[in-house]
């Protein structure tokens, strides 16, 4: 069991290794650097030189990665090209921010998407399942930044209920920053909750067809007992590996939403430095995301191992 | 003795189709289950008897409604019972034995706590009582170790003990009527016996009522007193089980009883023609016109009623039943033997083959080690002869698939070789096969559903071989798939059809055709009837045996069903655990003396005849895996002689029918031991 977490982890680390080398080799072969981005029109001669020099980009390319992974490992992105910041301290609010939003949406996304995917399969083909199959439906089918900007007309600007952008500063605290949250987050929750909640649905029939679920009721089992012991226990568990995907997927919707939004948080810094060509930026970025990606997917994975009795045993026995 | 405990009348139940017309899967079916009886309901897939099984607990499935007619236990009516009150019943009063009870047991929940829920819904016992009573309702169906037992998940049990684990649960809330819906299908031969030796030791034990429902006459016969045989939907008879067994006066269950191998007269069994109507298609007249032999005018207007005849006290439902009253039984038996003309010409050679699943570990491939401990299937040596049909059999886990899997080149072999005619050695990489190798050697899968593409019509389905192996294209394929098709007697009219449209016999036709069409010189069979029903099944058979005397093929038929095997094959060798325990011609395999495995198998198997019952001798336990030396069957020997079989893998002997045993017991010995019993 161990052996088999510990390989996992083994895994995640190779998949961001390979990660990471990849953006490091696409920023390379992209025309022009950071030096020449940075002094434009001024990049020739004795100034290039000096930034080359400054900025250590006259050493090979594997020697740069060496010394930026070796930074990435102790937890120091480098140097950003706007402002010469630290990328940490641009990183660190920006990240805070993003994962306050996310784990709104998710908090709130998940158990709404738990009880109505369960409600409509026990209703299945009655009216309540018509009613939220057709909502759910619906709301899969609009992209975030169709419904956000939606959102913003009909609540922030017809109703004027809340603030249509988010007008904080980048390091705002967690109070500052939660009335402004709450339409990103309906934004970003709604696609994912319609999505968890369709797959919910379809596993909880599969398992109420099963012969077990027919044997316990032919056991006499009364009908809500045999929805909790019998039924969703075994319903949730295929379940938790695509709640983690859609956690995943979610990374890419907050990022049209924080746009729309105006959101200080990771997803605008994605495209602010995408279109200053602030490369070391746009490798930090690729790597936490990365990251994340890679975690979720792990936690998913040793959830279903430690849920399942079934892989349980069967890493026992080897 | 004779009160009702329940009461079926007029019960129809259907559904409405796509077109929105009322269609029944079940049809007026009436009949009384008396107090201590056990009821056998036979038929085969599609005539409805396990949606009359669970119409008898008020369970009708989604998508199903009752359209007329009551169930009755104890005068109330199930089908019309709030689920509350079901809830009382169900379990309690009636329980219910599933097919497949590895499905039918919640997988995330311990067996101890499944028993102990119905315990709890329907006794009034104490924690500590309960604990108690569970062990002893694991004792009673004969699981070791009970406490221990209790504790482990559905997953972690064999087949047989799952079955068993269901009984239990069943007999928890010691109900007066048991329903057991096809208990034994799917289970090893040695095992159905066993578990149902236990059922009708139950039986008489409680005194609770049964109700067996089974496609499988042999084990209706051992634990029935009535029998009703359903066809499309309706009894078609109804009585005693000797008299339908012995003489079946409807000719449908005589049909039935005449398309089952059997082990006492060999030989391939007579088919019937045809499949039962799909429900919804049969609109006047009698269900059973299209495929029955004494059909005249009157069956195909008008529909015959369940008539009762006193002297026989069946009830039967047939015009012309009375034609079949004076046929005698041994008119059962079959008399068409198979007659192969085995040439005295090697056409494959497998030499010390053995196969193993173990994969190299990472490391070990780093340093090519090879893992050469207990291989899967070990040290196999058979010559088969051009014309020959030679018989793999054993249960699961015997390693008979992997043997052909092997030959066929979808499975690398560890040592040993395979040659073919003579001198040709089949290389164990399927890709450096000769294109001419691959030709030669067909296989026909188990399961036509999962062999066949669903997305490819019949014709593109035939043409892949024509046109891979013989390059043909256009008109001369079509034609060349036309008579490949009318070979397995499938007409021109199937060329359009998709596998979702033909019935459980035609797709294994197709698959037939399909092994055919490349002009083979070996078929690989993998218990290419085993998911067929038996009239299908028998048909199958014919088909193989009429193909084979037209090309002169050579068949390997692996199969776990010994009646089938002992109807077609010339030549058996009996696998357990990976290793071959006795080869010989098939008449003399089928006698004593033989080895232990085979004298257990044979034992095991059921007639269709209450008066034969099978033979227990060893336990049915499970070994998963084989034992690193001495003899393969060493742990379930019945005969077993000490420390030499556990130590020393056994020798060959030549029994005097020429058949070779692998055992450590003489020969003479054997058969003196085994004429006692």
């Amino acid at each position: 069991m161990l052996l088999l977490v510990l390989k996992r982890i083994l895994l995640g680390f190779i998949t961001l290794f390979i990660v990471s080398l990849i953006t490091f080799s696409g920023v390379e072969v992209l025309p022009g650097d950071a030096c020449t981005t940075y002094l434009e029109r001024e990049a020739y001669g004795a100034a290039l030189e000096a930034c080359y020099e400054r900025l250590g980009l006259n050493t090979p390319a594997h020697e740069r990665y060496i010394s930026w992974a070796a930074g990435v490992l102790q937890g120091d992105f480098g140097y950003s090209l706007s402002g010469e910041m630290r990328i940490n301290d641009v990183l660190g609010p920006r990240v805070k921010n993003s994962m306050v939003l996310a784990s709104a949406s998710i908090l709130i996304g998940i158990p709404i998407a738990l009880l109505l995917g369960i409600i409509t399969a026990l209703w299945r083909d009655k009216l309540p399942d018509i009613i939220i199959s057709t909502i759910t439906i619906f709301s899969m089918t609009i992209p975030e930044f169709i419904s956000a900007t939606l959102l913003i007309l009909i609540v922030a600007i017809w109703l004027e209920w809340l603030p249509g952008i988010v007008i904080v500063p980048t390091g705002a605290s967690i109070s500052e920053l939660l009335p402004n949250i709450i339409l990103p987050v309906i934004a970003i929750s709604m696609i994912m909750t319609a999505h968890m909640a369709r797959m919910v649905r379809s596993s909880v029939i599969q398992v109420m067809a099963s012969d077990y679920v027919q044997m316990a009721i032919l056991k006499g089992v009364p009908y809500w007992k045999m929805v909790f012991k019998h039924v969703l226990p075994n319903a949730l568990l295929p379940a938790i590996n695509v709640v983690a995907l859609t956690i995943a997927w979610l990374l890419g919707g907050v990022v049209v939403t924080e746009v729309v939004f105006n959101y200080p948080g990771l997803g605008r810094l994605v495209i602010e430095s995408i279109s200053n060509r602030d490369l070391p930026v746009v490798q930090a970025l690729a790597i936490i995301l990365a990251s994340i990606y890679v975690s979720i997917n792990l936690i998913a994975d040793l959830m279903t191992l430690m849920l399942n009795p079934r892989l349980k045993s069967l890493q026992i026995k080897k | 003795m004779d009160s009702a405990i329940q009461i079926i009348n007029n019960l129809t139940i259907g559904f409405t189709s796509q077109k929105g017309k009322q269609i029944s899967i079940l049809k007026n079916i009436s009949t009384t289950i008396k107090k201590g009886e056990t009821v056998g309901i036979v038929g085969e897939s599609g005539s409805g008897k396990s949606t009359l099984a669970l119409a008898m607990m008020g369970y009708v499935k989604h998508g199903l409604y009752t359209i007329s007619g009551e169930c009755l236990f104890h005068s109330n009516n199930l089908l019309e019972m709030k689920n509350k009150d079901l809830e009382n019943i169900r379990g309690r009063k009636i329980a219910m034995i599933p097919q497949n009870a590895g499905q039918s047991l919640t997988p995330n929940l311990k067996i101890g706590y499944q028993i102990d829920e119905a315990l709890k819904l329907h006794t009034d016992l104490k924690k500590e009582e309960r604990d108690k009573k569970i062990s002893e309702l694991l004792n009673k169906v004969r699981l070791p170790s009970p406490e221990i037992m209790a504790q482990r998940y559905p997953h972690e049990l064999s087949g047989g003990q799952q079955q068993r684990v269901a009984v239990a649960m069943a007999l928890a809330g010691n109900p007066e009527l048991l329903l057991l819906d096809e208990p034994t299908t799917g289970l090893d031969v040695t095992t159905q016996a066993h578990v149902l030796e236990l059922l009708n030791f139950i039986a008489k034990d409680t005194g609770t009522s049964m109700v067996y429902v089974s496609h499988d006459l042999g084990a209706i016969a051992q634990v029935s007193d009535r029998v009703i045989v359903m066809y499309s939907g309706e009894i078609v008879l109804d009585g005693p089980v000797r008299s339908i067994l012995k003489n079946p006066i409807h000719p449908y269950t005589f049909g039935l009883l005449k398309s089952i191998p059997k082990l006492t007269s060999p030989g391939l069994p007579d088919s019937m023609s045809g499949s039962q109507p799909q429900p919804g298609t049969i609109k006047t007249g009698c269900s059973f016109y299209e495929r029955c032999n004494l059909a005249e005018d009157k069956c195909k207007n008008n529909s015959p009623t369940l008539e009762y005849i006193d002297d026989l006290n069946t009830s039967v439902r047939c015009f012309k039943y009375k034609e079949l009253i004076n046929v005698k039984e041994t008119n059962l038996d079959i008399v068409k033997s198979i007659n192969n003309d085995v040439l005295q010409n090697e056409i494959l050679d497998i030499s010390k083959v053995s196969i193993s699943y173990a994969k190299q570990k990472f490391i070990d491939q780093l340093l090519n080690k090879i893992d050469d401990s207990n291989p899967t299937v070990q040290d196999i040596n058979i010559n088969i002869n051009k014309g020959e049909t030679l018989a793999l059999v054993g249960e699961s886990g015997s390693g008979k698939s992997t043997i052909l899997k092997s030959i066929a080149g979808l499975l690398k072999t560890k040592d040993g070789m395979i040659k073919f005619d003579k001198d040709k050695v089949l290389s164990n990489d399927l890709k450096m096969r000769d294109p001419g190798f691959l030709r030669a050697i067909q296989l026909i899968f188990q399961n036509p559903d999962e062999s066949l593409n669903p997305n490819h019509t019949v014709e593109e389905i035939v043409s892949q071989p024509l046109r891979l192996y013989f390059g043909l294209k256009g008109d001369e394929l079509k034609q060349k798939i036309i008579e490949v098709l009318e070979k397995v007697r499938l007409g021109e009219f199937y060329l359009t059809r998709y596998p979702r449209q033909l019935s459980g016999g035609e797709k294994q036709r197709v698959a037939v055709a399909r092994a055919f069409a490349a002009k083979p010189d070996i078929i690989l069979c993998d218990e290419v009837t085993s998911a067929l029903d038996v009239s299908v099944q028998a048909a199958v058979l014919n088909l193989l045996q009429e193909l084979k005397e037209d090309f002169g093929t050579t068949y390997i038929f692996v199969s776990h069903d010994l009646a089938v095997v002992r109807a077609i094959s010339d030549r058996v060798a009996v696998l357990y655990q990976g290793r071959l325990c006795e080869i010989g011609p098939s008449k003399n395999v089928y006698q004593l003396p033989s080895h232990p495995y085979t004298e257990v198998l044979l034992g095991a198997v059921l007639e269709p005849d209450p008066d034969v019952k099978p033979k227990l001798v060893a336990e049915d336990i499970v070994e998963e895996m084989p034992p690193e030396k001495g003899c393969s069957f060493q742990g379930r020997c019945p005969r077993i002689l000490g420390d030499i079989c556990k130590n020393e893998v056994p020798p060959w002997q030549i029994g005097e029918n020429g058949n070779s045993i692998r055992c450590h017991i003489k020969v003479e010995e054997l058969k003196k031991q085994q004429n006692i019993n």
